[in-house]
């Protein structure tokens, strides 16, 4: 039916509270903007850049620090993260084989054309880092060679640069969905950057926690309680400023994928904040719980950007009002 | 780019011809699909699911990767009387005797008058709007998509990689992905409405509004256009039919003005139209600078994670 329907979508009370029922008119409740064709490569890509991105500068300041045993899995986590980001987003691919027209522009219009090139430029310096860790496992003729010698300067060189890089990576991802019709993505726009670096720096810090001994993780455990704090922060704000798209973020599968976040989040920083330094095993359960709050927080958005594309209220209504309100 | 500026100037090209588009008047639409069919024969589009959805004549559901023009039919009550009680054929014969077979009745004729519910229908061909600031165009990684010297928006199938970032961009949900059916050369690309480029080159006009048999789809170059709809809305207007409008005709609106625009008997929504589309683009000079305060916010909170170690 073509004539008004009064929402039918069962609220519960507490977003009643604060985006009052609306009544709307569509064709036949068929979706007005058309929800990305993408699949779970796409919320992979997004957990596995910031992964990496956050990694290259925990790799960073431990080779400045001097803390090999936190530099090595990190550095190692940067390059195993990015590869498998740029395999998700090749995967997901209509034509996976044509992966190299990205290459043919740049566009500053186009997020993903420049992230195309960010991850262009990062890929190889985080691939390099990770490599020049390989150095120990040479045999001893090469390791004393001129390239055995020159790796660790070409390691650190390189990891500087892709610690400079690694926000870049952590964050554009934020600009990709939201310069959409996605209602959920594009109303997000202000607060959701910082959601990605914060839930980007709460996984590398967890990663980070799981494969280091606890006493030269201290870094990552303070990098990994800022993130999960300002992730879980910014969520909040975020959707309190939403408007109606806040909705599909606490219902359906975007709603368990957001509420696994928050408790996966704040359990994992006040464990590793309670027991990180103490017990090695506190500290590497506190890292996964990390670990799988961040790729939550980024399904649980992917999703709601998809509920939220599928049932026209979230266009119509959201559009109506902004209408109206310039009309009066 | 100032709004008002012809969109293939602004792209640079030099000295193109008038940007061309389409003028819906879907008040003399009958829904007859002539331009779907017209368009699917000339462009090689392929069959959508001959299913029926059951709710309506509509069987195409909506614009989409195989479906570049499509009519959309309304069932709606209607303002005003309900239509006259229909004369009573079986009045001058016997009562009817009830043998449990089909009946062969006018719609309407067992109702009483007072019962019947105003109905009116609404038939609307929609397709690609072609807008001025087109935010398919603008997020394209890789140059598929691109602006002609007609003014209208393009992909290239040679060049799409298949990415997907078009879908979600359009604030009309006109673009798609094409996923099937098996072995078609689109599988896998973003596929759209063309304005029939092919045939503009050759100075033809568009397979769809050729084969429109009420001037429903008008083609030409769009300034005329949005004079003749000018005047079509005031003509309606003015024997009565207030409830006409115009949209995407507006080069002031959130995508500068389509370049396939629309007179509507009814709300935008209605017809599944979004009310007031924006180029999301539009937001992206704040996105960027919301993006670049948080990469650095990572930064300083690297640095802070390394200086607190120090400090201790």
């Amino acid at each position: 039916m073509t004539a008004t329907q009064p929402g039918t979508r069962k609220s519960r009370r507490r977003d009643r509270a604060m985006v009052p029922e609306a009544t709307f008119t569509s064709y036949y409740g068929r979706p007005i903007v058309k929800a990305s064709p993408w699949t779970a490569d796409i919320p992979a890509y997004l957990f596995l850049g910031g992964l990496a991105g956050a990694s290259s500068l925990l790799a960073a300041g431990a080779d400045l620090a001097g803390n090999t045993a936190l530099r090595r899995p990190t550095r190692v986590t940067a390059l195993v993260a990015i590869l498998g980001s740029l395999a998700a987003l090749v995967h997901d691919l209509g034509r996976p084989a044509r992966f190299h027209h990205m290459l043919r522009v740049a566009k500053v219009t186009s997020p993903m054309s420049v992230g195309t090139w960010i991850l262009t430029a990062y890929g190889p310096m985080a691939g390099l880092a990770a490599v020049a860790e390989a150095g120990r496992l040479l045999p001893r003729a090469v390791a004393d060679g001129p390239v055995g010698r020159a790796l660790p300067g070409a390691g650190r060189a390189a990891g500087a640069v892709a610690a400079l890089l690694g926000p870049a990576v952590a964050s554009y991802t934020a600009v990709l969905l939201s310069d959409t019709a996605t209602p959920a993505w594009h109303d997000g726009r202000r607060d959701l950057p910082f959601v990605f670096v914060g839930s980007a720096a709460a996984a590398a810090g967890g990663m980070a926690m799981l494969a280091t001994p606890t006493a030269h993780a201290g870094a990552a455990r303070r990098m990994a309680v800022g993130g999960a704090v300002l992730d879980l922060a910014m969520s909040a704000r975020m959707e309190s400023a939403m408007g109606l798209s806040a909705e599909p973020m606490r219902e359906g599968r975007a709603g368990t994928y957001r509420s696994a976040a928050r408790v996966l989040t704040a359990g994992g920083a006040a464990l590793a904040a309670v027991a990180g330094r103490r017990s090695r095993a506190g500290s590497a359960l506190a890292g996964a719980a990390l670990l799988a709050g961040s790729a939550c927080t980024r399904f649980g958005i992917f999703h709601a950007g998809q509920q939220s594309a599928r049932d026209p209220r979230y266009t119509v209504v959201a559009q109506r009002r902004r209408r109206e309100a310039r009309e009066e | 780019m100032s709004n008002h500026q012809d969109p293939a100037t602004a792209v640079g090209y030099v000295d193109p011809p008038a940007r061309k588009g389409f003028f819906t008047d879907t008040s003399v639409c009958i829904g007859c699909k002539a331009c779907e069919v017209a368009c699917k024969e000339w462009n090689a589009v392929p069959e959508d699911g001959m299913t029926l959805t059951g709710h309506s004549y509509d069987n195409s559901v909506g614009l989409g990767a195989s479906t570049w023009r499509h009519v959309a039919f309304i069932e709606q009550p209607s303002e005003g009387k309900p239509p006259e009680s229909p004369p009573n054929d079986d009045s001058a014969g016997a009562p009817a005797v009830g043998l449990g077979m089909p009946a062969m009745t006018r719609p309407g004729a067992d109702t009483p008058a007072e019962e019947r519910t105003p109905f009116r229908w609404l038939m609307e061909s929609d397709v690609c709007k072609h807008c001025t600031h087109a935010a398919c165009l603008d997020v394209c990684p890789t140059g598929a998509l691109f602006r002609t010297e007609f003014g209208t928006v393009v992909v290239q199938d040679d060049i799409c990689n298949g990415c997907g970032y078009c879908v979600p961009a359009c604030p009309y949900g006109v673009i798609e992905r094409r996923e099937g059916p098996a072995g078609d050369d689109a599988v896998g690309l973003a596929q759209k409405c063309t304005l029939c480029y092919d045939r503009l080159k050759c100075d033809l006009e568009p397979a769809c509004a050729k084969a429109c048999p009420t001037q429903s789809i008008q083609f030409g170059d769009l300034d005329e256009l949005r004079e003749r709809a000018d005047a079509r809305v005031a003509a309606l207007h003015g024997t009565g039919v207030a409830d006409a409008r115009l949209y995407g005709h507006d080069p002031d609106d959130g995508v500068g003005g389509t370049g396939a625009f629309f007179l509507l008997l009814d709300e935008p929504e209605v017809y599944g139209l979004p009310p007031d589309p924006v180029v999301t683009t539009r937001d992206l000079p704040q996105m960027w600078r919301g993006a670049a305060l948080a990469a650095a916010t990572l930064l300083a909170g690297a640095v802070a994670a390394f200086a607190g170690g120090a400090r201790r």
